[in-house]
């Protein structure tokens, strides 16, 4: 196919070749979904039932919950988040290699849940960039593998070959720490995602 | 005498990365020790059961100085209360302990009823003991599965998880969830057990002694699992009420003193059973302890069914309509029912005062201080978690010791940060 | 012998004074002053080796404004007993009890951390009165009553390690 430099072609998008081999890699990706559990609290206690032997995460191909962010590509952020514990969150999330994806687990990472109170962050996503919201106090593990499976279509429609032939800067050039923070913009604007959609901002 | 030193560049050190930079010594006669390590072990950690966070320093494998540092799940809640009221509290009361749910719904109804004066009808007790027995279970099952896990033994994990479905599925087809149930109102329970999930719960309690059998039969005689455990982190009988520690902790320390008989609640007097007791004080007396409360719980759950089954159609939930609500058919007949129903939602006050309830729950003792000025405002809920007094525990249990030893000893302790942050 | 005629025994000589309370546990009132030695008193004489808690009661805007409790068990005997005096002020402060019952450490550095409620002579494992549950820069102390519930600039901590880090990663960078 020769080098990686930005194709003349009109619609990179369709190539045949390309659209292929982001298939293969979206579908590598999918399939091989290692999470972190970071289990704050009751949610937790469902993740662990998750990856138990009854709801086995393990048939996702997710089996590998290394506890070392450097090893893993999924993040499930399962539990309260206080501001204590949010620097430690947000290091760990930084600590993970891209491709990376967060499921916030549970109404508390959502969106704070039943704590409006004065440690408690309300919504992981105030921190982090989410994919998969699960609601649930605690969802059932059901509902988290549902969630794993959405993440797998989201992930499906990732196009990390095409975007880099067609000369898109995806590089923010700052490194993940620094993302602007407010509530829902960081999934458009967070690089690891492979994905353009209308109107997103690419950082020069 | 002099002493061989052996001098080598390890290429961090020579940037000026620890204390200044430069070579790194090692005393060549003394391979254990040298420089105090600062070891940070948490917040997100494996074995650290929550989020806990541990400050170490490590002379070689020996801990010189140990601090825990907790606060990293505080949500607030006995600030919550105070905002919320004492009827909507009961939600957060489940989040506490979260791995024994049902227990801190009613360690609170009691502290409740206790500062009201309401009485909870014998069906509501009955159904209470029962309640607080499959969480005691279901409790001692994690504390099982999550330290034998951190020692190696993954099958535990998953055979004591395998009994949690269960029991997830008997709570389910009774309460409607899985945990977090919530299902303890002030005065006695939300509704009553129905029969056909009585006969499915008394088959698993009839099964559980067999399982248990198999979880001794892996660990008991196990020669892993007594290195690991026996005469490490003994706790002396008068250390133990010094530092406050109840529960298994302390009574695998050899003092006799369990709430449900000493200061018997919600009828524990009518039931027997056996106090389980250690005699060492060590990790391996704290999980046999554990063990034999498990089976002494599914015997107080047996007696329990027998009962409810002499009590069918019983009454559950109490009369009294200053705190409790009318069932919902009246409500859309009765206009005073209508009223009890308006003055309790929005302006239930319980009478001046205060008062405290003390459950005996699967860490230990679990109390609530409740104060009450008259208004329907809550004065003050403070939570008396016995988690907290099992982390504070550490250092006393773990200075002197091998850091090897410490996943042994935050595992035997048994603490869940929910009830230790609040 | 009763539990409030062991008591009294034990606190014969203090100032005290017999308050109701709703769960039946004789529950007694002593000066501030007087509360170490009072607990000293009843760890010794009158058996009661273990404390349940040490927690405060804000009573904004009464002055004395914190209600100190302290609450013990006694395994011998198989009975409890409620100790409470009441301090405010500015810097309200109380003796510490953390060195008769090292269990009453924690509780003490919670009653720090959620009323500033100074304990003298508080010396734990950590070393000096320090905040519990709260980061230990953290300014305010939630649980008085004139705090509100969501909070005053809950983020503020974190944003401050998050600017600090951002800096840090520019000077790293900033020859890429």
């Amino acid at each position: 196919m020769g080098s990686l430099r930005p194709v003349e072609e009109a619609n990179v998008q369709q190539d045949f070749l390309a659209t292929r081999v982001d298939e293969l890699i979206n579908w590598g990706r999918k399939n091989s979904l290692w999470p972190m559990p970071l289990g704050l609290s009751c949610c937790g206690i469902e993740l662990m039932a998750m990856i138990g032997p009854k709801f086995d995460l393990a048939r996702f191909g997710a089996e590998a919950a290394r506890f070392s962010p450097r090893q893993c590509d999924l993040l499930v952020v399962a539990g309260t988040l206080t501001w204590k514990m949010a620097e430690a969150c947000r290091t760990i999330y930084d600590q993970m290699p891209d491709p990376k994806w967060v499921i916030a687990m549970g109404v508390c990472s959502s969106s704070g849940g039943m704590y409006d109170s004065y440690s408690v962050v309300q919504g992981v996503d105030m921190i982090l960039p989410v994919d998969v919201y699960v609601p649930g106090c605690p969802p059932r593990p059901d509902a988290v593998i549902d969630a794993i499976m959405k993440l797998q279509k989201k992930i499906e429609r990732e196009q990390p070959l095409r975007l880099r032939l067609s000369g898109a800067n995806l590089d923010h050039g700052l490194g993940s720490n620094t993302f602007v923070r407010a509530p829902n913009t960081a999934v458009a604007t967070h690089g690891s995602h492979d994905v353009l959609a209308a109107g997103d901002r690419i950082l020069p | 005498m002099s002493v061989s030193t052996q001098t080598f560049e390890y290429s961090p050190l020579s940037h000026g990365g620890l204390a200044g930079g430069g070579p790194l010594t090692v005393d060549g006669d003394d391979p254990l020790h040298g420089e105090p390590l600062q070891l940070n072990m948490g917040p997100q950690h494996p074995a650290t059961h929550g989020v806990l966070r541990i400050k170490v320093v490590l002379d070689g494998e020996t801990i010189q100085e140990i601090e825990p540092v907790v606060g990293y799940l505080h949500r607030g809640k006995e600030k919550t209360c105070e905002s919320l009221g004492w009827r909507k509290f009961f939600v957060h009361t489940d989040r506490l302990d979260y791995v024994q749910p049902l227990m801190n719904n009613i360690g609170y109804a009691m502290a409740l009823e206790k500062l009201g004066g309401i009485g909870v009808p014998e069906r509501g007790q009955i159904i209470r003991v029962l309640l607080c027995e499959l969480s005691r279970i279901g409790s001692h099952l994690i504390y099982l599965g999550t330290t034998a896990i951190d020692l190696g033994a993954i099958t535990m994990f998953f055979f004591c998880f395998k009994e949690r479905e269960t029991l997830y599925q008997l709570l389910d087809a009774y309460t409607g969830h899985r945990m977090n149930n919530t299902y303890v109102r002030i005065g006695g329970v939300y509704a009553d057990v129905d029969e056909r999930v009585q006969a499915e719960i008394e088959k698993w309690v009839d099964h559980l002694p067999s399982a248990i059998d198999e979880f001794e039969a892996m660990l008991t005689g196990n020669r892993i699992w007594h290195d690991r455990n026996y005469q490490i982190g003994v706790i002396t009988p008068a250390q133990a009420l010094a530092w406050s520690l109840t529960g298994p902790n302390l009574r695998a320390s050899g003092v006799e003193f369990d709430l449900r008989k000493s200061q018997p609640y919600s009828g524990y007097e009518q039931y027997e059973f056996e106090t389980a007791v250690g005699t060492r004080g060590d990790c391996f007396d704290r999980y046999l302890v554990r063990i034999e409360e498990m089976r002494q719980s599914a015997r107080i759950c047996k007696q329990a069914l027998a009962k409810l089954k002499q009590t069918a159609g019983g009454e559950f939930l109490a009369d009294d309509r200053r705190y409790v609500l009318p069932p919902k058919g009246r409500v859309h007949e009765s206009m005073e029912e209508l009223i009890h129903q308006f003055k309790i939602v929005t302006d239930m006050a319980l009478p001046r005062g205060e008062a405290y309830g003390a459950i005996e729950s699967s860490k230990g003792e679990l109390g609530f201080f409740v104060a009450s000025d008259g208004t329907s405002d809550p004065l003050r809920c403070h939570i008396r978690g016995p988690g907290l007094m099992n982390v504070q525990a550490i250092p006393m249990v773990s200075k002197g010791r091998l850091f090897s030893d410490m996943v042994s000893l935050i595992g035997s302790l048994d603490f869940v940060m929910g009830e230790v942050d609040r | 012998m009763s539990t409030l005629e062991r008591a009294r025994a034990a606190l014969a000589g203090l100032e005290l004074q017999e308050l109701p309370a709703r769960d039946g546990t004789v529950f007694l009132q002593v000066a501030a002053a007087d509360v170490r030695e009072a607990c000293r008193r009843l760890r010794d004489a009158a058996g009661f080796e273990s404390n349940t808690f040490v927690t405060a009661i804000d009573r904004y805007p009464a002055e004395p404004r914190f209600q100190v409790c302290y609450q013990l068990l006694s395994v011998q005997h198989n009975d409890r007993l409620r100790l409470c005096a009441w301090i405010g002020g500015e810097r309200p402060r109380i003796d510490t009890v953390a060195d008769l019952w090292p269990g009453a450490q924690y509780a003490e550095r919670e009653c720090y951390d959620m009323f500033g409620i100074q304990f003298l002579g508080h010396q734990s494992e950590a070393g000096e009165l320090k905040r519990l549950l709260m980061p230990e820069d953290y300014d305010h102390f939630p649980l008085r009553k004139d705090f509100p519930h969501q909070g005053i600039e809950p983020d503020k901590l974190y944003n401050e390690w998050f600017q600090r880090r951002f800096q840090r990663h520019e000077r790293e960078h900033a020859d890429v």
